[in-house]
């Protein structure tokens, strides 16, 4: 437990999509003019993100992986290696998936549809979906409960960032920004500097919390420190 | 043939996919040798590094086998067992359990003197770390480390590659008596006793996450490391 | 050979490197695009993947124009995408094995990019092959052009090198006796966004006519 409570507090804060590794920028940029929209593709993104990665986790633990098909065609698989073909299976299950809950959204609930609607076309080519599914193979996590707890905290981020930012740029419209910065640029070193306060979050670990009956992996001697988010400037500069 | 009907989509399709597919299988397929090679060539340069010696993918192969002279695995109670050292893909046994995993042991001759050379694999800020330390005949001091990670922050934590950083581990001590100590990375330039190194400014987390990782290793080597 | 690159089709080649320049009029493939400039080497080799791929993309997606079924048109332009970018990830990893390390993951984004959708939804759908091509070379520089711009800036004042050979002289520095340091802050991921920031502010300013209202 404690575990997956660690994985989504990282991955909604440290492991911002936006903040520290710029995914989804394209759509976090061009649909963050007003609150309310930018509050639809995140709800859009989360949904979307909490089933792909799952789904994508045990493609790639199951079929594409170094004798991952073993369990189908017995032991002759153990050298079947699809791995190269990961990114074009994962598009395509995003695409199909996202053409899949476009479907049924409109066909349950069209109201729900109406507002996500618009949306869910863009999300195939969202760079945040693609990369999360690309970090929790590079990320190699145990179990497909990690896999999705890792995609709900992804998705939240997500959508906590862009929130935020459509928040701020609705009172930038009041600023007076010098002129060729306006609309575009502004937002740019905005986000910049809100990445820059999320470097505080950096070193929470919630595996560090509780005085833990030593492991063979972090053994007797604990590493120091339990949240380091307030320890000296060194620490939050990393 | 009207280009909107089912027939055409469908065709449209098959043939697409047939085509990328093939395409794909043959450009993976011709260049598989060498991408296998390149990565052999890289854990054998990590390997060397461990033990001062520089080289390039080229002569690495080479080189590893003047000074390699001899690599067997041993599992956590230190006895041998079968298998090929080299073959061992560490961040796969780190998820095992540690009575299970299956430990490589590299025997080098530097200048006609007995180096061990043993990986290890943990985890930094951002992602995993790994390297090789190396341990003079004696099994008791350090005769050289190389470390590599994933994504650390270039600059801060990435120094953990930097010869700044390893140059200091060489003839620290991993035991005191019969207490194994490991090395202790110690923050603000407080590193005096035989067992301590300087952490990287900067780069606390990765530090700590490296001195976690040299901890651990050791201890799964330790009954290797106390057959003397 | 003037011939093709008269009238428009130059303008589709030069466009993209400043008055309409993917990433910072169109808003384009930022996504893969800020967090490989640490370093100037990555961003380079990034450039020329993402050229090589929007070039061929727009071709090939231009020859079929006609042919594609209308209702299956993202999915075919994201198998054609994604197995080109398949291709250059092999080939990365086959002979330039210690790029491909620093890119990781995004390579793979490259599929993503929306510079490349873009550009086949926008360009290659409604133009011929020669045109089109020039459209993707013309993007994909205009794209890693500002890549190399932030790379040599972040390069060269957070690590004080430049494709990794130092350039700052090392008495310079603090720990010799100089006054300089290297700004850490620089590597950061959020400097890249600034940076972009201020390089549309300087574009901007001498291309008035860009300015939003």
């Amino acid at each position: 437990m404690e575990n997956l409570l660690n994985i989504f507090v990282r991955s909604i804060f440290i492991d911002n999509m936006i903040f520290a590794y710029f995914l989804g920028m394209c759509s976090y940029l061009a649909v963050s003019k007003t609150v309310k929209t930018s509050f639809g593709l995140g709800i859009a993104v989360v949904f979307v993100l909490l089933i792909t990665v799952p789904v994508n986790y045990l493609l790639d633990n199951y079929v594409l992986k170094a004798g991952a098909l073993q369990w189908l065609l017995g032991n002759e698989a153990a050298d079947i290696d699809l791995s190269f073909l990961s990114f074009i299976m994962f598009i395509a299950i995003i695409a199909a998936i996202v053409q899949l809950v476009e479907m049924i959204v409109e066909k349950f609930a069209p109201a729900l549809y109406n507002q996500l609607g618009i949306f869910l076309p863009l999300i195939a080519v969202n760079c945040a979906i693609m990369g999360a599914s690309l970090f929790m193979q590079q990320r190699d996590y145990a179990s497909v409960w990690e896999a999705t707890t890792f995609g709900l905290g992804s998705g939240i981020g997500w959508m906590l960032a862009i929130v935020c930012i459509a928040a701020i740029r609705e009172k930038l419209k009041y600023s007076d920004i010098p002129a060729p910065l306006r609309g575009i640029g502004i937002t740019f070193i905005v986000t910049g500097l809100m990445a820059i306060s999320f470097m505080s979050f950096l070193g929470i670990d919630l595996g560090k919390l509780k005085p833990q009956a030593p492991r063979t992996e972090t053994a007797a001697q604990p590493v120091s420190g339990t949240v380091q988010a307030n320890a000296d400037f060194e620490t939050v500069n990393q | 043939m009207n280009k909107q009907g089912n027939t055409y989509t469908f065709l449209y399709s098959v043939v697409l996919v047939v085509i990328v597919a093939a395409l794909l299988s043959i450009v993976s397929l011709s260049l598989q040798p060498r991408q296998n090679e390149n990565r052999q060539n890289e854990k054998r340069q990590n390997i060397l590094s461990a033990i001062h010696v520089s080289s390039t993918a080229d002569n690495s192969a080479e080189l590893f086998r003047r000074y390699i002279k001899e690599q067997f695995i041993i599992n956590a109670k230190g006895e041998k067992v079968e298998g090929n050292a080299f073959d061992v893909d560490i961040a796969k046994q780190f998820k095992q359990n540690a009575e299970k995993r299956e430990l490589p042991v590299f025997v080098a001759e530097v200048d006609g003197a007995v180096k061990y050379i043993l990986p290890v694999y943990g985890a930094g800020l951002w992602g995993p770390i790994w390297g090789y330390l190396s341990l003079n005949g004696d099994k008791q001091t350090v005769y050289g480390t190389f470390f590599d990670h994933q994504g650390e922050t270039p600059g801060l934590g990435a120094e953990i590659t930097s010869p700044n950083f390893n140059n200091q581990f060489k003839n620290k001590e991993i035991f005191s008596g019969d207490l194994l100590t490991s090395i202790r990375i110690l923050k603000g330039g407080n590193a005096t006793g035989k067992n301590e190194v300087d952490a990287i400014s900067g780069g606390t987390i990765t530090s700590q996450g490296v001195e976690a990782m040299l901890k651990n290793y050791l201890s799964y080597y330790e009954p290797f490391l106390k057959q003397r | 050979m003037s011939a093709l690159f008269k009238g428009k089709n130059g303008e589709f080649l030069l466009g993209p490197l400043s008055k309409n320049n993917p990433v910072i009029i169109q808003v384009l493939g930022i996504c893969s695009a800020l967090a490989v400039t640490a370093k100037l080497e990555p961003a380079i080799v990034m450039g020329l993947s993402v050229t090589a791929v929007t070039a061929f993309s727009n071709v090939i997606l231009s020859l079929l124009r006609n042919t594609i079924p209308t209702r299956i048109r993202i999915i075919v332009q994201l198998v054609v995408v994604a197995a080109l970018v398949i291709i250059v990830d092999q080939i990365l990893k086959a002979y330039a094995y210690e790029v491909s390390k620093q890119l990781s993951v995004y390579v793979g984004l490259i599929i993503t990019n929306c510079i490349i959708m873009g550009r086949i939804e926008a360009f290659a759908l409604a133009n011929k092959p020669w045109p089109s091509l020039l459209d993707g070379i013309g993007n994909g520089i205009g794209y890693g052009m500002i890549l190399v711009i932030v790379a040599f800036f972040r390069e060269l004042l957070g690590s004080g090198s430049l494709f990794g050979c130092r350039v700052i002289p090392d008495s310079w520095y603090i720990a010799n006796g100089g006054c300089y340091s290297n700004n850490g802050l620089l590597i950061m991921p959020a400097m890249a966004l600034i940076l972009v920031g201020l390089i549309i502010w300087v574009h901007r300013s001498k291309n008035k006519d860009l300015i939003e209202k």
